[in-house]
C-alpha cells in the first residue's frame, strides 16, 4: 500500500522556453529519488527550477506534479507560486532578515492552530540541528546554520517537491560536507521528487540518485548516476562528468575499436555500437604496468612517455603521450591520475612506461 | 495672535501625508511588478506635478474640482463643493507631495531582494502577504523617509493650494499663504514670526530624518519593525 503511495509521487516535467541564446526544452520525470541537475553554468539549471516553481512562465508544454496540472499551455493553466506547494530553496538561503528563525520557520504555517505550529517549528529545529537558535536574527547565524534554517522553512510547508538551487555554493569546504550529511538525510527522509541543481560533479554524484545533464537547454543525459557515470551516452556527457580522455574511434572487429587519436585497438568489455563516434577513458581507471621483464606485452597495453605533470594535495595528474616520446609540453594523448604513494613509486622508473587501458574502464560513445 | 494657520498647516500637511503614504506606496507596488513602453508614461505622469510650477497643478486641479469640472460636477451631485474649503488645501498639497513618496518608495521596495518575495510566494504567501510582511517591513526606512519628505513638501504648499482653497483666514489659510498676503498688507512683523515657525518645523523635520537616517538608520529600523 505504502509502496503505491509513493510511486504516485511524480513531477512530470516537459517545457520549452526561448531564452537569450539558446531554448530550454526539458522533458523529463522524476519520482521520490532525488534528481541531481548537472551542467555548465549558463545551461538553464536554475532557469528549469524557477518554472517548476512557477517564477518563470514557459512558452510551452506541461508541468505535473503528482497528477495536479501546475502548467498547461493547451489546457491553459497556470497555477501560481503559492497555490504550487512547491517547495524553492535559493542559492542565498533567501531568509527574512527581520524575522528570527522560528519566525522564518513559521512564515508557511500560519494556517496552523498555534499549538500544532509550535509543534511543528520544534520539530524541524531538532530535525535540522537548529536547537538554540530559534530567537536568532539571520544576520546572527552561520552559513552552514542559515543553511539549514532555509531548509527547514521550505519542509515545514511539507511541500510536494523540494527544488535546491546549488545549495552548497555559498559555504567553505569543511560546512560543506556537513550540509551535504544534512541534505543526504532529508532527502532520504522525505520520500518525494526533489531536484538538486549543482556545476559539481561530486556533489551531484553523492546527493542525487538519478542525474540529469544539461547542456545549452537540452537533457544531454538523464538516468541512474551509476549508468551514466559508467557509461556516458555522449562525449559532452562524458566531458560533464569529468572525464578527460576521449579519442575518435571506429569499429575493427568484434568487440574491438580503432582509438583513431590514440593510435591503437582496443577491446571494450560494453557491446560496441555500430557507429562508434568516440571512445574515452576516466582518468583515474588508467592502470600503469610496472615494468618486470615481459609483462609489458598485453591487451589494450601501450608504452608511453610522461610529458609534463600537476599536482593536487592528494593526486598526481599525469599528460602522457602513446607509442613516441613527446616533442613538446602540449603534446599529450592522455590524462592519468594517480595517488601520491603510487607516483612516488614508479616516477624513478625509465622509460617507456606502460599503461594498461582496462576493456571494463573504456566506453564508447555512440553519434 | 491669530495661531490658525499652524494648524491648518499641520492638520493639511498630515492628512495630505497620510493620503500620499498610502496612494505612493499602492501605486509604487503596482508599478514595480510591470514594464513595458506603457509605463513610462505612467512615470511621467506621477511624477509631473514634481516638475510643473505649482500654479500649473493648481490651475489643473481648478479645472478639474471647479463647478465644471468633471470631478466637480460628480461631487456637486452629492452636495460637495471643494473649490475653496479645507479638503482643497489637502488636495493640493497631497498631489504636490505625491512624486516624492512614489519615488522614494519606489526605490525602497525595489531594493528588496526578489528571492525574498519568490520564497515568500513558494510558502503559500498571497500577494498581500508579500507586500505587508515581506517587501514592507524591508522598504520601511526609505518609506519612513518618504513620508518625511512627503509631509516638509505638503507643508511648504503655496502655489497650488492658493488656485485651488484661496486665502479664506481660519479656513484655508496655511502658513505659506499667511506669509504671502502678511508681506502683501506690509505686516512685516507677522511675516517675519510665521517663516520663523515654518523654518522651524521643516528643519526639525530634515535634520530629524538625515540624523536617524545617518547614524542608527536602517539597522535600528530592522529592529523596529520586529
Amino acid at each position: 500500500m505504502r509502496e503505491t503511495w509513493r510511486d504516485d509521487m511524480t513531477l512530470e516535467v516537459q517545457i520549452e522556453k526561448k531564452l537569450l541564446d539558446f531554448t530550454l526544452d526539458v522533458s523529463f520525470q522524476a519520482s521520490s529519488a532525488p534528481v541531481g541537475i548537472l551542467g555548465p553554468s549558463g545551461a538553464g539549471k536554475t532557469m528549469l527550477l524557477r518554472c517548476i516553481a512557477g517564477l518563470e512562465r514557459p512558452d510551452r508544454g506541461r508541468i505535473a506534479l503528482n497528477r495536479r496540472v501546475l502548467f498547461g499551455s493547451e489546457e491553459h493553466i497556470r497555477i501560481p507560486t503559492r497555490e504550487r506547494h512547491v517547495g524553492m530553496l535559493f542559492q542565498n538561503y533567501a531568509l527574512f532578515p527581520h524575522r528570527t528563525v522560528a519566525e522564518n520557520i513559521a512564515f508557511g504555517l500560519r494556517h496552523l492552530p498555534s499549538g500544532d505550529r509550535a509543534a511543528r517549528i520544534a520539530a524541524l529545529v531538532a530535525r535540522t540541528h537548529l536547537g538554540g537558535l530559534e530567537q536568532r536574527y539571520p544576520r546572527e547565524l552561520s552559513g552552514g546554520e542559515q543553511q539549514r534554517a532555509a531548509l527547514a522553512r521550505a519542509l515545514a510547508t511539507e511541500p510536494e517537491a523540494l527544488l535546491l538551487d546549488e545549495p552548497l555554493s555559498a559555504l567553505d569546504t569543511h560546512l560543506r560536507s556537513q550540509v551535504e550529511a544534512q541534505l543526504q538525510e532529508t532527502f532520504a527522509a522525505y520520500r518525494r521528487p526533489a531536484l538538486l541543481v549543482t556545476h559539481n560533479i561530486e556533489e551531484a554524484y553523492r546527493l542525487g540518485e538519478e542525474l540529469l545533464v544539461l547542456s545549452r537547454g537540452r537533457v544531454a543525459a538523464f538516468g541512474a548516476k551509476h549508468e551514466i557515470f559508467r557509461h556516458p551516452p555522449s562525449r559532452e556527457v562524458g566531458q560533464l562528468t569529468g572525464c578527460k580522455n576521449f579519442s575518435r574511434a571506429c569499429v575493427s572487429g568484434t568487440g574491438m575499436i580503432e582509438a583513431l587519436d590514440w593510435k591503437c585497438r582496443l577491446r571494450v568489455a560494453q557491446s560496441v555500437p555500430e557507429a562508434p563516434e568516440y571512445v574515452g577513458i576516466r582518468a583515474h581507471h588508467i592502470d600503469f604496468v610496472e615494468s618486470s621483464g615481459g609483462s609489458e606485452q598485453g591487451e589494450n597495453v601501450f608504452p608511453c612517455w610522461l610529458v609534463r605533470t600537476s599536482e593536487t594535495p592528494f593526486r598526481i595528474t599525469m599528460y602522457l603521450r602513446l607509442h613516441h616520446p613527446p616533442n613538446d609540453s602540449t603534446e599529450y594523448d592522455l590524462q592519468a591520475e594517480v595517488y601520491k604513494e603510487k607516483w612516488q613509486r614508479f616516477r624513478e622508473q625509465p622509460f617507456p612506461w606502460h599503461v594498461r587501458l582496462s576493456p571494463d574502464s573504456l566506453f564508447v560513445m555512440a553519434k | 495672535m491669530d495661531w490658525s494657520p499652524l494648524w491648518i498647516s499641520l492638520g493639511t500637511s498630515a492628512t495630505a501625508t497620510l493620503i500620499t503614504l498610502v496612494a505612493g506606496l499602492a501605486s509604487a507596488a503596482w508599478r514595480e511588478r510591470r514594464t513595458g513602453p506603457a509605463m513610462a508614461l505612467v512615470d511621467g505622469v506621477f511624477l509631473l506635478p514634481l516638475v510643473l510650477p505649482p500654479t500649473v497643478v493648481g490651475f489643473l486641479l481648478l479645472l478639474l474640482f471647479g463647478r465644471h469640472g468633471p470631478l466637480g460636477k460628480l461631487l456637486l451631485e452629492f452636495g460637495v463643493t471643494v473649490v475653496f474649503s479645507w479638503p482643497a488645501t489637502v488636495i493640493a498639497a497631497a498631489v504636490v507631495a505625491f512624486p516624492l513618496m512614489y519615488l522614494t518608495a519606489r526605490a525602497a521596495l525595489e531594493q528588496v531582494e526578489p528571492h525574498l518575495l519568490q520564497t515568500a510566494r513558494t510558502l503559500g504567501a498571497s500577494e498581500w502577504r508579500v507586500f505587508t510582511e515581506v517587501a514592507l517591513p524591508l522598504a520601511w526606512p526609505g518609506v519612513l523617509a518618504g513620508t518625511i519628505l512627503s509631509f516638509a513638501r505638503a507643508l511648504g504648499e503655496f502655489g497650488a493650494t492658493l488656485m485651488l482653497a484661496g486665502n479664506i483666514p481660519g479656513k484655508t489659510e496655511t502658513i505659506p499663504i499667511a506669509i504671502y498676503f502678511a508681506v502683501e498688507a506690509n505686516e512685516i512683523q507677522r511675516a517675519m514670526l510665521w517663516c520663523a515657525v515654518d523654518v522651524a518645523i521643516s528643519l526639525a523635520l530634515l535634520s530629524g530624518l538625515y540624523y536617524w537616517t545617518h547614524t542608527q538608520g536602517p539597522g535600528r529600523a530592522r529592529n523596529l519593525a520586529r
